[in-house]
């Protein structure tokens, strides 16, 4: 019987308490008639199937009757309907959309087999703690360990395409065979490379991405066999690669086997440039890869006292391989998404709560006609969840619209699409958020308005303080103004950071600097006199140009490659191999410092005449001087850099090389000439740039016909200004923070219309005194200032909570903050400010309302 | 009166239980339990209505107004107090009528394409 009892809690509470006594009676004559084990056994089968069919049946009756009574009462009210539906739409499409990316990014495993046994090998050294390594160096490790089950090693390259329409640039990368079985993947057709790819000797294969094939080949199944011309050699398509695969990064379009060379270059254990990727064993965990790496290392220094010292390794798990920036970044914006989820939540509450005051009466006359409190609360919280569900419907569909926009905050560093996808996780959580999002602001309101119904409600001219009621709408509202100050403050730190990385001098003049990129093909272009040829006759066809002021070359723009640091060394002493005694290495064609608009402050400029029969020398930045001359003339010293003596011709000023956000190592400019034939091919000047006052559009197509005249076969890739290229270091910052604005505008616009309808509430609540009052002698001031301090304090609760939280915060996103303090005054006099104004705004209609009271009409309405 | 029919007719087709609960009523007022039993002895048992059916038909029947709670009570030596009596409306005896006439029309149907035996 009590499991009977248990059952029938299943049943609504009304129909238990209705019929209840009569079914246990029911029930009992059923279980006395029940003979037997077996028929025992029926009886409690049957009875609980019949139980749950039927209490599912009472609900959906009871259900249908609500929704049918709220889309009454909805529609009564258009206004209120339409602002709270498009309210929860806010919160939720806000959320969603975050969610996406966040989920994206943060959360979900690589599309990888195993992932988290996934890990990026580096070198460390004092200064660099992810350095990639030297391809001996990764022979070595892969034989010493034991931690791994595999280890394979990769090289981004980029590779023409000669022979499918245009010549095209295609971003690719090498890779040794045991990368892609290490990562779990198959090609979708054809088969993957195998270790005899890998050997120098072996014919050139190649393997497609799913995206180049579709496009470049147009999906052409018989595409695998065939020989395509990259970088002037024929290689064969052994397969196509499946869609969703993007590795290293998602730039790769294709793959090509790693083929080393086992010559004196091989051996150089300061040549770094191999990516190194690999599987941990299973059980084997990540601290005692750690420790094993750190027992080789400590082998090779011994063995290698010169090349190794301070060598270490760093140990990074696959899914970690994000900014630290990137990360906070999407935390932030998390954040100020469950802020804006919380305004939308205490302001609905909120407008409920006015709403159930309004409806008093007719609440009443349901309890007199027998509807228990019960379902009252529960035809309210059905009210609030339809709006919801509504509101939900349209946000999510907002939050899908805005995804592909957001793309620019899914990091390049990730082996993963840039259109997060969406699936059924993030379908669920936007399901889950919203029937949330309904309870939050329905039921706190349901259970004060529904559960204190009393007969009075029936009566005309009741003043119904509800003093509690409002104790719990000034808290809402208090809790609204601090997450607005919260969301105000960080996107005005943000902000900060933003505009003082944008006034950051980069180090050269973007306006008016077209840039592109003819990276010339090896073998063809093995010789350096082969290059000069090139270089020559388009810089000259190019200077000729109308409008082109100048032009030159330079191996790779700055912030558009951040590596080839290379060690210095003075006086034949080889020092430290650490930040302090590295330097960029770029190899530039005369004109490039004028070009960039880069100021020459000593010396010369490169010119024509440091051919490679001359003697070797360079132009350096002037943190270079610094670092190693700082008190001489640095004209005419020599250093050692990159195989051979060099000496100082010229002083220029800083670039950075690194970015706007991080130092960068000084820099070092040689002849685009002095370079032996096959040596520094990485570093072959690739980036054309182009002082104009034409329009990018109307220089191109000249551009393009003197590249062809040059070589037929030569391909032109990434055309942009350079102001592109400097602006895209704050891209996605400028969208976060353009998001996160969005966030605190609807925050403190929300926070606003919470103050308005509170303190309109109140007002037309005490009418009556107030009438009285100013019957009695207070002043329209007096007036003015009772409403308004009720206002002002809820909004001096608010700022100050706000405040609070807002600095906590500010330090967690500190390392955001580019060198801005996270209690900036600035940004905290502003937020609080613009609070201020806001509650202003928001207390002046019911202040005007209740100056012009008029004692007479109030106090005879009683 | 047309209306009433009309309104009836938009009951159609009742529910088995709503039918079985009305033709029990039509004799006396009953109580939940004796429903049952009448049911299933005019059913010579093929229908035995569970408490949930039966009070869950009754809660949306007393809504629809096809029975009312009764306030009469038998002899005192025959009640029982948590026992609620229930009494079918004149509304509730057009229904079931108007269930009737369907259910006969149908089994003409039936009857004319030869699925029931007897008299054509």
């Amino acid at each position: 019987m009590r499991l009977y009892n248990l059952l029938l809690h299943l049943y609504p509470a009304a129909f238990r308490n209705e019929y209840g006594p009569e079914m246990r009676a029911i029930f009992a004559r059923r279980e006395q008639e029940a003979r037997g084990p077996l028929a025992a056994l029926t009886l409690w089968t049957s009875t609980v199937f019949e139980v749950v069919g039927n209490a599912l049946a009472v609900h959906w009756d009871i259900l249908r009757q609500d929704l049918r009574y709220t889309a009454r009462t909805l529609a009564s009210t258009p206004g209120f309907t339409l602002t709270a539906i498009l309210v929860v739409a806010l919160g939720v499409g806000a959320n969603t959309a975050v969610f996406t990316v966040t989920d994206f990014v943060l959360i979900r495993p690589l599309p990888f087999s195993d992932p988290d046994r996934l890990v990026k090998l580096y070198e460390r050294l004092p200064g660099y703690s992810r350095m990639e390594l030297s391809p001996v160096t990764y022979r070595d490790w892969k034989r010493m360990s034991h931690s791994f089950e595999a280890m394979g090693a990769y090289v981004s390259t980029s590779v023409n395409l000669v022979g499918q329409g245009d010549p095209e640039r295609l971003e690719a990368a090498s890779v040794s065979s045991d990368v892609f079985p290490l990562l779990g993947i198959q090609p979708l057709a054809g088969r993957p490379f195998n270790s005899t790819d890998d050997r120098i000797d072996s014919p050139g294969t190649v393997l497609l991405s799913y995206g180049l094939w579709q496009t470049v080949f147009g999906a052409d199944p018989g595409v695998i066999g065939r020989k395509v011309v990259l970088d002037g050699a024929p290689l064969t398509v052994i397969g196509i690669m499946p869609r969703d695969f993007h590795f290293p990064d998602r730039s790769a379009e294709l793959w090509t086997p790693l083929q080393v060379r086992d010559d004196a270059s091989f051996e150089d254990r300061n040549n770094n440039y191999f990516g190194v990727i690999a599987k941990l064993r299973r059980g084997v965990t990540v601290a005692q890869a750690r420790s094993e790496m750190a027992v080789i290392t400590a082998q090779l220094q011994h063995q290698y006292p010169k090349e190794m010292a301070q060598h270490g390794a760093t140990v990074n798990p696959l899914h970690e391989e994000l900014s630290e920036s990137s990360r906070l970044l999407l935390v932030a914006l998390s954040g100020a998404a469950i802020c804006v989820l919380l305004i939308v939540c205490a302001n609905l509450a909120s407008l409920l709560l006015a709403r159930g005051l309004a409806r008093k009466k007719e609440l009443a006359v349901r309890t007199a006609l027998g509807a228990g409190r019960e379902r009252l609360v529960r035809q309210l919280v059905t009210e609030s969840l339809v709006l919801a569900v509504f509101g939900g419907v349209m946000g999510v569909l907002g939050a899908l619209g805005s995804i592909p926009l957001l793309g620019k905050l899914v990091p390049m560093s990730l082996p993963i699409a840039q259109t997060p996808s969406v699936d059924w996780r993030v379908l669920t959580f936007a399901v889950l958020l919203t029937f949330l999002t309904g309870i939050a602001f329905g039921v706190i309101p349901a259970l004060r308005t529904g559960g204190s119904v009393d007969l009075g409600g029936l009566r005309d001219g009741v003043r119904a303080g509800g003093g509690r009621r409002e104790r719990v709408r000034s808290a809402l509202v208090i809790a609204e103004v601090m997450a607005s100050v919260v969301l105000l403050v960080s996107s005005g730190l943000l902000m900060r950071a933003l505009w003082r990385l944008q006034s950051t001098d980069p180090g050269f003049r973007t306006d008016g600097v077209l840039t592109m990129r003819t990276a010339l093909p090896w073998p063809k272009y093995l010789k350096t006199a082969a290059r000069e040829e090139f270089y020559k006759q388009v810089l000259t066809g190019v200077r000729q140009l109308p409008g082109v002021a100048n032009a030159a070359y330079i191996s790779v723009l700055p912030m558009v490659w951040r590596g080839g640091i290379w060690p210095v060394s003075i006086d034949q002493e080889i020092l430290d191999r650490a930040e302090s005694n590295s330097a960029s290495m770029r190899f530039v064609t005369p004109g490039f410092f004028v070009t960039l608009g880069i100021p020459l402050h000593l010396g010369r400029d490169v010119d024509e005449a440091d051919t490679s029969d001359m003697p070797f020398v360079a132009v350096v930045s002037q943190s270079f001087v610094r670092r190693y001359w700082p008190s001489e003339n640095p004209l005419g010293k020599h250093f050692k850099f990159g195989f051979h003596d060099r000496m100082v011709v010229g002083v220029v000023g800083d670039v950075r090389v690194r970015g706007l956000e991080r130092p960068s190592e000084p820099q070092v400019y040689l002849p685009y000439q002095q370079v032996p034939d096959g040596y520094f091919f990485p570093y072959t000047p690739k980036d054309l740039v182009v002082r104009s006052s034409m329009t990018a559009g109307s220089l191109l197509p000249a551009i393009r016909r003197i590249v062809q005249s040059a070589d037929r076969e030569q391909p032109i890739s990434d055309v942009r200004m350079m102001s592109e290229i400097v602006e895209d270091e704050t891209a996605s910052r400028s969208l976060q923070l353009r998001i996160l604005g969005a966030f605190a505008a609807v925050a403190i616009l929300l926070a606003g219309i919470g103050i308005h309808g509170l303190l309109s509430f109140a007002v037309s609540q005490r009418l009556h005194e107030i009438g009285v009052r100013i019957a009695l002698g207070a002043s329209s001031s007096d007036v003015l200032r009772m409403v308004l301090r009720q206002g002002v304090a809820l909004a001096a609760a608010g700022v100050a909570l706000g405040a609070i939280v807002a600095y906590a915060a500010g330090r967690e996103m500190e390392a955001l903050l580019a060198g801005v303090k996270p209690g900036d005054a600035f940004t905290f006099l502003t937020a609080i400010g613009l609070c201020a104004l806001m509650t202003l705004v928001g207390s002046l209609l019911p202040a005007a309302r209740a100056v012009r009271v008029d004692p007479i009409t109030v106090i005879r309405s009683e | 009166m047309a209306d009433e029919r009309l309104r009836a007719d938009s009951f159609l087709p009742l529910p088995e239980a709503t039918f079985h609960i009305l033709l029990a009523l039509a004799e006396e007022d009953r109580h939940g339990y004796a429903i049952i039993q009448g049911v299933a002895a005019r059913t010579d048992g093929a229908l035995k209505l569970s408490a949930g059916t039966l009070y869950r038909s009754i809660q949306r029947m007393l809504e629809q107004g096809l029975i009312v709670e009764t306030r009469e009570r038998p002899a005192p030596e025959l009640d029982d107090e948590r026992r609620r009596y229930y009494r079918i409306t004149a509304f509730g005896s057009e229904v079931a009528r108007a269930e009737a006439r369907r259910l006969t029309r149908l089994v003409k149907l039936a009857r004319v394409s030869g699925f029931v035996p007897g008299r054509a």
